[in-house]
């Protein structure tokens, strides 16, 4: 795994369990995200919360559901965000989250 | 005293969570087959239920990831999760420090496991506890194995833990309970989340209700990856129950249910010797 994209899934492991850093994130995204070594791509996925550009940078699922989550992202927006990333980014970079159903799929009726 | 209860279930954020979005009939026949097990897990009458989950990147990371650890804590909390996401409220789960230390010396006899004397719990304990011991009054030991971030360990070496889980519960005075939780072919936290390969579940459970070991064992993580999703690998989980309890398992429940991205399943096993 590239060291930046440790370094986004350590923000997300992070943000998803600390509730001070959540706070501070609203309060501050920039001055928390300069603590992680990410590359530019990766810092204006997470600046912007462009969940599509995240997951196919490779962020693991179980890191990514709580932060769209934590977003205000709801499950059908957030399905529909990692599918549609794909569709502008390509497939997925890295990591074992990859998508194996159409573009134009709808697997559980979301 | 003795291993009392050996059961599987499945632990799926959605069960709980997205139980608004789900057909309503369906999730009552789900939720009577939790309560089912519940049942059997309070006739065994057990002092402690240790729950063999999967890693979901709640208490572990890949700045240092144990293959295997169990908790070591007086109590625990969870979820860690939005309670409001997982449809789950916070709450406090007793522990047994000296009961889990007790066992982890044991295990270590064959095992290398980490301990933790902080742990949250996140739905891969609270969605079962919530069916099983919905008063959280019985006293949890967790374990939890890596089924997220390869490198993972080796099926044969869950079944090594799920062997020295067996001789560690055989040795303290306590009746001891265990379950398995996990998903078998599932795709969750993906687009293709609601994917199950029925064919490649159903397969697997013939495998574990025969306690067939070379089976269970033959999976390869390239072949689970293809046909069961990256949440197969959690089947580690179940192989530890099978190898700890030794008998035949019975299957109480299975059905897919895409909306919770898993094929629920419920299933017990008899404790052989
Ligand atoms: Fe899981």
């Amino acid at each position: 795994m590239s060291m930046s994209l440790y370094h986004m899934q350590k923000f997300l492991f992070d943000i998803n369990r600390d509730r001070d850093l959540q706070r501070q994130f609203k309060e501050d995204m920039r001055d928390v995200l300069n603590r992680y070594a990410l590359s530019p791509e990766e810092r204006g996925a997470l600046e912007s919360g462009d969940i599509g550009l995240i997951y196919v940078l490779g962020a693991n699922g179980q890191l990514l559901m709580h932060f769209a989550a934590l977003l205000g992202m709801s499950w059908v927006d957030y399905i529909a965000a990692m599918r549609a990333g794909v569709g502008r980014h390509g497939p997925v970079r890295a990591g074992v989250y990859a998508m194996t159903t159409r573009l134009d799929e709808k697997v559980a009726d979301v | 005293m003795s291993l009392v209860f050996a059961g599987i279930c499945s632990h799926a954020p959605g069960i709980t969570g997205r139980v608004n979005m789900a057909d309503r009939a369906v999730t009552e026949e789900l939720y009577g087959a939790y309560r089912g097990m519940a049942d059997d897990l309070a006739a065994s009458k057990p002092d402690a239920l240790i729950v063999v989950a999967a890693e979901h990147f709640a208490n572990f990371f890949m700045n240092n990831m144990p293959a295997f650890a169990m908790g070591m804590a007086e109590s625990y909390e969870g979820p860690i999760e939005d309670p409001k996401w997982l449809g789950i409220p916070h709450t406090a789960v007793p522990g047994n420090a000296p009961l889990s230390q007790q066992l982890i010396r044991e295990i270590m006899q064959t095992v290398d496991l980490a301990y933790a004397e902080e742990w949250k719990f996140d739905h891969g304990v609270m969605v079962p506890l919530s069916f099983l011991t919905p008063r959280y009054n019985l006293p949890i030991i967790p374990v939890n194995i890596n089924c997220q971030g390869p490198p993972l360990a080796p099926l044969h070496r869950a079944w090594a833990l799920g062997e020295a889980l067996r001789r560690a519960a055989d040795q303290v005075p306590q009746r001891i309970a265990m379950i398995g939780t996990g998903g078998i072919s599932h795709w969750p936290a993906t687009p293709d989340s609601g994917k199950i390969n029925e064919q490649w579940d159903r397969e697997f459970l013939r495998r574990w209700q025969s306690n067939d070991k070379g089976a269970m064992l033959s999976y390869t993580d390239e072949a689970t990856y293809r046909d069961a999703g990256q949440g197969g690998f959690e089947i580690r989980t179940f192989i530890s129950i099978a190898a700890a309890a030794r008998g035949q398992g019975r299957l109480q429940y299975y059905r897919p249910i895409p909306i919770f991205s898993v094929g629920c399943t419920i299933a017990n096993m008899s404790i052989g010797n």
